[in-house]
């Protein structure tokens, strides 16, 4: 074990990558032109289920600058199919998932014929002289109405609309007791059925695709989370062998998980080149993207509580129906069990069950996004033991600190299996009350209460934890995972003593290029501006796992921690022999070899990087480079926590909601740059509040999606939002060498039910205990009218 | 997306504009932010697009005896900043301020929201309520339309194919006069839900003159006439205004949609009613 002196890590560094991403002068895909490109555009399915009896793309091969025209019918056999990487189950219904839709249609937006021209306003263009009739097929939407006998199906051929039912139970696993039992001799049960709305990621970049066919290669310029992946399954999907592929994904503007797919676009583009080999691009439009990207959320959750009077909870029964819309998209039924592990949060629950269905419906199907399954988990628990609370009469605080766990009985085995590794709830929790300044403003919302004032306050708690750095590859293994959950780093030493890192993750926003270089600079002694950070081109980086689950700095920060010890390590035998000292007296700190008791006589890394370089004098058998690779897979979780509170005013005459107060104290373990972890608050508390107030994605009766352009779906901007005041304790991961946990997500987490406990919490007087998300104007007004919304 | 083809002109004078928008199919291309999307979207798809940005004789803001003088292709930036608007039409000016957001605002005109004529849009209510005159040019003339007769229908003005908006004539409103615009949306740069545009004139401690319209109320401004005459001649105080905001929703046709039911917005009518009434007699509400 080396002793660096730490410099960098923990300073709030301002991003190296931030130049170029905010002025937009950098390689997105959009940006990509090469010689002879040509331009793709996409016609899509303006019904939600329907037969294409006719299809008819003669007239727009005809058009000016047009040079190609083809539909689903054209290319059925070299195609291919979209990969689903998660079966949860053996028996998972898995329809097949065609790019271009051949016979029939099943979503508003579903890809059916292409136009492939010089320009892009020419494929535009050509779209209208595509002809396609379509037959009206029955449109699948209520997810119950889905599983009843003698239903309409999305997949006739299937003869269901049930992808799966995937159940934990925690008396047939052996993690704790039954929970039929505990539920049937509860002291208190409450029952709830909360929504989970369908929500879009509206990431800032649309997608785009650039595929360059040149001679047996194909290159893969895409906007995507994950290149190594794409590049797998391209080589998968089409045949094509995968030293023939390779993926750029340049840099990419924000995913939140919407990135997180090989999309019908990137196949559609790859067989559009093949077909024509030339370079074909397609960038989607806004519209486009908001109807064909894949959605997040949407879930009916079913949840009953067991608890004895004095609050202590005894039992807890999950039952989801998990909309996986018309298709399953790469994880899309892993998302809902993602957060199987996670109902039962931050507390310590004797019994539990968990039970998901997932099924097809007629919609755009959905995906990661920010948070992938523990968001839901975290605001139905959050949720009802606000409810908990008021049955048993005791503060939400205080119901909350009866059930969790003690920061003495870490690392503690959840009901759910899990390990969490460390926390301390007490401390966050308290710290959070002090920023809020909680019992002043109970006070302030008695009186409120008291005076029958038109504005009403409310106080919103919500505690999380969530697992973070996925993953170990066993227990995906175990969850029937397609893949493991390793994550590579590579560190190149040129002879000038700079440092050239290559990860295997692949920031699209995140700022990996700055934080990696903090960590370098303090391991190996080297300048933060002396590094280098590559990514996200499977050339240079030709090995990772990519980038979603807040797994990039826990996983991938060790193996690049790791890689930078083999660094120091070969380094050390070559300072030794340039000092004529053995080895073993070496030791390595703040970049320099010294002798022990001998500080004035060193070498620096660099001067063992021309060392090699030069080869000249080398010892015997020493190979002649200081590169080092690692590959790192997790042997845990990190569990990251926190608690947010939020102080809302809510206008019983409107039903406007004001968010008057924020306080985010989250455990994330050590921080690398607290800039950044900042921002990642700041960002996650934004979407969070997103979903409890504004976004919604909803579909009419036929099946059309109705917000389908930002007017309509209601993204919120800054002048919406609230400072949020932010504070940390630290727990640090005791499996991370670092102490690192993850924080891309958190915000997201903990903000959502935050803010709808709050809004509950203002109207409690007026027999409110429940208000469907996004908690709109008026669903807030009806609810202070009589109660319900 | 990208729009579908269209010829482009842009005149230097409004002859030269109407001449231009002899084509039954042209549109008049103002600040852009309501055609533009359009367009992308490819809702509109106008044979030809008639510029006005060279139309200097457009822009601007002068007085004119007991009038104010707008140019149509003012900017709302410009609107907001401006000293005499300030002065005579203090409602235009804070209700053009809640407009979108500030790249709109320095992008979009008073006289492109008039004649796009959203009924969410801001504007039209205020030109109801300051009793504009909307000074219109064609190739027969010009002629000035009481801003209660132009607007028609959703998205449909008095406006003749052919014809351009040049400007607003406001009749100034000095002392005695105080006003107030009340926006409700569900996002700081949202559409209006309901905006209620309110101005009333106090004479010896009482309510001497009210003018009241409502936005996104129905496919137009809506006067709001109930509630004008509960306040003529009445006291100034909050029951009496509370009860005539009563009526703001009488008359009124709103539709429902993704952000807002019929009922709630005849509601939301009546809260804001009271409130803007309110606010401009300095008695604001706490929110």
């Amino acid at each position: 074990m080396t002793v660096t002196e730490e410099r960098e890590v923990g300073s709030p560094r301002r991003r190296k990558e931030d130049a170029r991403l905010i002025t937009g002068r950098t390689m997105w895909t959009e940006n990509v032109v090469l010689p002879g490109m040509l331009h793709l555009a996409i016609l899509r399915s303006p019904v939600a289920h329907a037969r294409i009896t006719h299809v008819d793309t003669s007239a727009a091969r005809e058009l000016s600058g047009v040079v190609d025209a083809f539909s689903g019918r054209d290319v059925a056999d070299i195609q291919g199919g979209l990969p689903c990487a998660w079966p949860v189950t053996e028996d998972m219904v898995h329809p097949d998932h065609p790019p271009l839709a051949v016979d029939e249609v099943r979503h508003v937006g579903e890809p059916v014929a292409v136009v492939v021209a010089r320009s892009r306003a020419a494929a535009l263009d050509a779209l209208a002289a595509v002809e396609v009739d379509y037959e009206a097929l029955p449109v699948v939407l209520d997810l119950e109405a889905a599983l009843a006998d003698g239903a309409d199906l999305v997949h006739a051929d299937k003869g269901t609309n049930r992808s799966y039912t995937w159940v934990f139970d925690s008396g047939e696993a052996g993690t704790g007791e039954a929970v039929d039992a505990a539920l049937d001799g509860a002291e208190v049960v409450i029952k709830r059925r909360y929504r989970q709305q369908r929500l879009i990621p509206a990431f800032m970049e649309p997608r785009s695709v650039v595929v360059d066919p040149t001679g047996d290669q194909y290159t893969i310029w895409s906007a995507t989370q994950i290149p190594h992946i794409l590049r797998f399954l391209v080589s998968a999907i089409t045949g094509t062998p995968e030293h023939k592929v390779r993926v750029v994904a340049p840099d990419v503007g924000g995913g939140f998980g919407g990135k997180l797919q090989v999309t019908p676009e990137e196949l559609i583009a790859f067989v559009a080149a093949k077909r024509l080999g030339k370079p074909v691009k397609y960038t989607e439009s806004r519209s486009d993207s908001l109807v064909s990207a894949h959605h997040g959320r949407d879930m009916i959750q079913d949840i009953e509580l067991a608890a004895r009077r004095d609050g202590t909870i005894t039992g807890l029964r999950v039952k989801l129906l998990a909309n996986m819309g018309a298709y399953l998209g790469l994880v899309t039924p892993g998302v809902p069990i993602l957060g199987a592990f996670m109902y039962n949060a931050i507390y310590k629950i004797p019994a539990y069950r968990f039970e998901c269905t997932g099924v097809f419906t007629n919609t755009t199907f959905t995906d990661a996004y920010r948070g992938a399954g523990r968001p839901e988990a975290t605001y139905a628990i959050e949720r009802i033991m606000d409810e908990l609370a008021v049955e048993v009469g005791l503060d939400p605080v205080e119901v909350r600190r009866r059930n969790w766990i003690n920061a003495d009985e870490f690392p503690y085995t959840t009901v759910a299996g899990l390990t969490y590794d460390s926390g301390d709830y007490e401390a966050a929790t308290t710290r959070a009350l002090e920023l809020l300044g909680y019992d002043e403003l109970r006070r302030e919302q008695a009186q409120r209460r008291d005076s029958g004032d038109t504005v009403q306050l409310g106080i919103g708690v919500s505690t999380y934890t969530e697992m973070c750095g996925l993953a170990p590859s066993r227990v995906l293994g175990s969850l029937r995972y397609g893949a493991g959950g390793w994550e590579t780093a590579s560190i190149r030493m040129l002879p000038t003593g700079k440092v050239e890192v290559v990860t295997g993750t692949s920031p699209h926003g995140q700022g990996h290029e700055t934080a990696w270089s903090q960590i370098v600079a303090d391991q190996l002694g080297v300048a933060f501006d002396d590094v280098e950070v590559l990514h996200g081109d499977t050339r240079t980086s030709y090995k990772g796992l990519d980038t979603y689950g807040s797994r990039s700095l826990a996983v991938g920060g060790i193996a690049l921690y790791n890689a930078c010890q083999k660094v120091v390590d070969k380094a050390k035998p070559i300072a030794a022999h340039m000092l004529e000292c053995d080895p073993a007296d070496l030791e390595f700190t703040g970049g320099q070899f010294r002798v022990r008791g001998n500080p004035d006589n060193g070498k620096s890394l660099a001067d063992c990087a021309l060392a090699v370089f030069a080869a000249h004098d080398l010892p015997d058998g020493v190979e002649p480079t200081l590169d080092a690779d690692a590959v790192y897979d997790p042997v845990n979780f990190s569990f990251p926590h926190g608690t947010h509170l939020c102080a809302a005013e809510v206008d019983t005459q409107t039903g406007r909601v004001a968010i008057r107060k924020y306080v985010a104290v989250d455990d994330i373990g050590r921080v690398i740059n607290p800039l950044i972890v900042e921002g990642q608050v700041h960002g996650g508390v934004a979407q969070g509040v997103a979903q409890a107030l504004f976004e919604d994605a909803v579909y009419d009766a036929d099946g059309n999606l109705l917000s389908g352009t930002f007017v309509d779906y209601t993204l919120p901007s800054p002048a919406d939002l609230v400072d949020i005041v932010t504070d940390r304790t630290e727990s640090p991961a005791p499996d991370h060498p670092l102490g690192t946990k993850g924080v891309g997500e958190a915000g997201t987490i903990a903000s959502t039910p935050a803010v709808v406990n709050a809004i509950v919490d203002a109207l409690r007087p007026y027999g409110v205990n429940d208000i469907q998300m996004p908690c709109t104007p008026e669903r807030v007004w009806r609810a202070a009218q009589g109660g319900g919304a | 997306m990208i729009p579908a083809p269209f010829d482009y002109a842009r005149p230097s004078t409004v002859e030269e504009a109407v001449a231009a928008l002899a084509d039954e199919d042209a549109k008049v291309l103002a600040g852009g932010q309501s055609l533009i999307p359009l367009l992308r979207l490819r809702l509109a798809a106008p044979t030809v697009l008639v510029d006005l940005a060279g139309l200097d004789a457009l822009r601007g803001v002068h007085s004119d005896g007991d009038d104010l003088v707008i140019g149509a292709m003012t900017t709302h930036a410009s609107v907001l900043a401006d000293p005499l608007v300030n002065r005579y039409a203090p409602l235009l000016a804070q209700a053009t301020g809640t407009v979108a957001d500030r790249q709109v605002r320095h992008r979009g005109t008073l006289g492109g929201s008039l004649a796009h004529a959203d009924p969410a849009g801001d504007l039209p209510a205020v030109a109801v309520a300051l009793d504009a005159t909307l000074e219109i040019a064609g190739a027969g003339g010009r002629r000035g339309v009481p801003a209660a007769d132009f607007f028609v229908d959703y998205l449909t003005t008095a406006l003749e194919p052919g014809e351009v908006l040049t400007s607003i004539r406001l009749p100034k409103r000095g002392e005695g006069w105080s006003t107030r615009y009340e926006k409700f949306n569900r996002t700081a740069q949202g559409w209006a839900i309901v905006g209620v545009a309110a101005a009333v004139r106090r004479e010896n401690g009482g309510i001497a003159e009210a003018r009241v319209a409502l936005t996104n109320m129905g496919t137009r401004p809506v006067r709001a006439a109930a509630v004008e005459s509960a306040l003529t001649g009445a006291s100034a105080d909050a029951e009496t205004v509370r009860a005539a905001a009563g009526h703001a929703a009488e008359g009124a046709e709103p539709t429902g949609d993704l952000s807002a039911s019929a009922e709630y917005r005849s509601h939301l009518a009546r809260v804001l009613t009271e409130r803007a009434i309110l606010a401009a007699l300095g008695q604001a509400h706490a929110a």
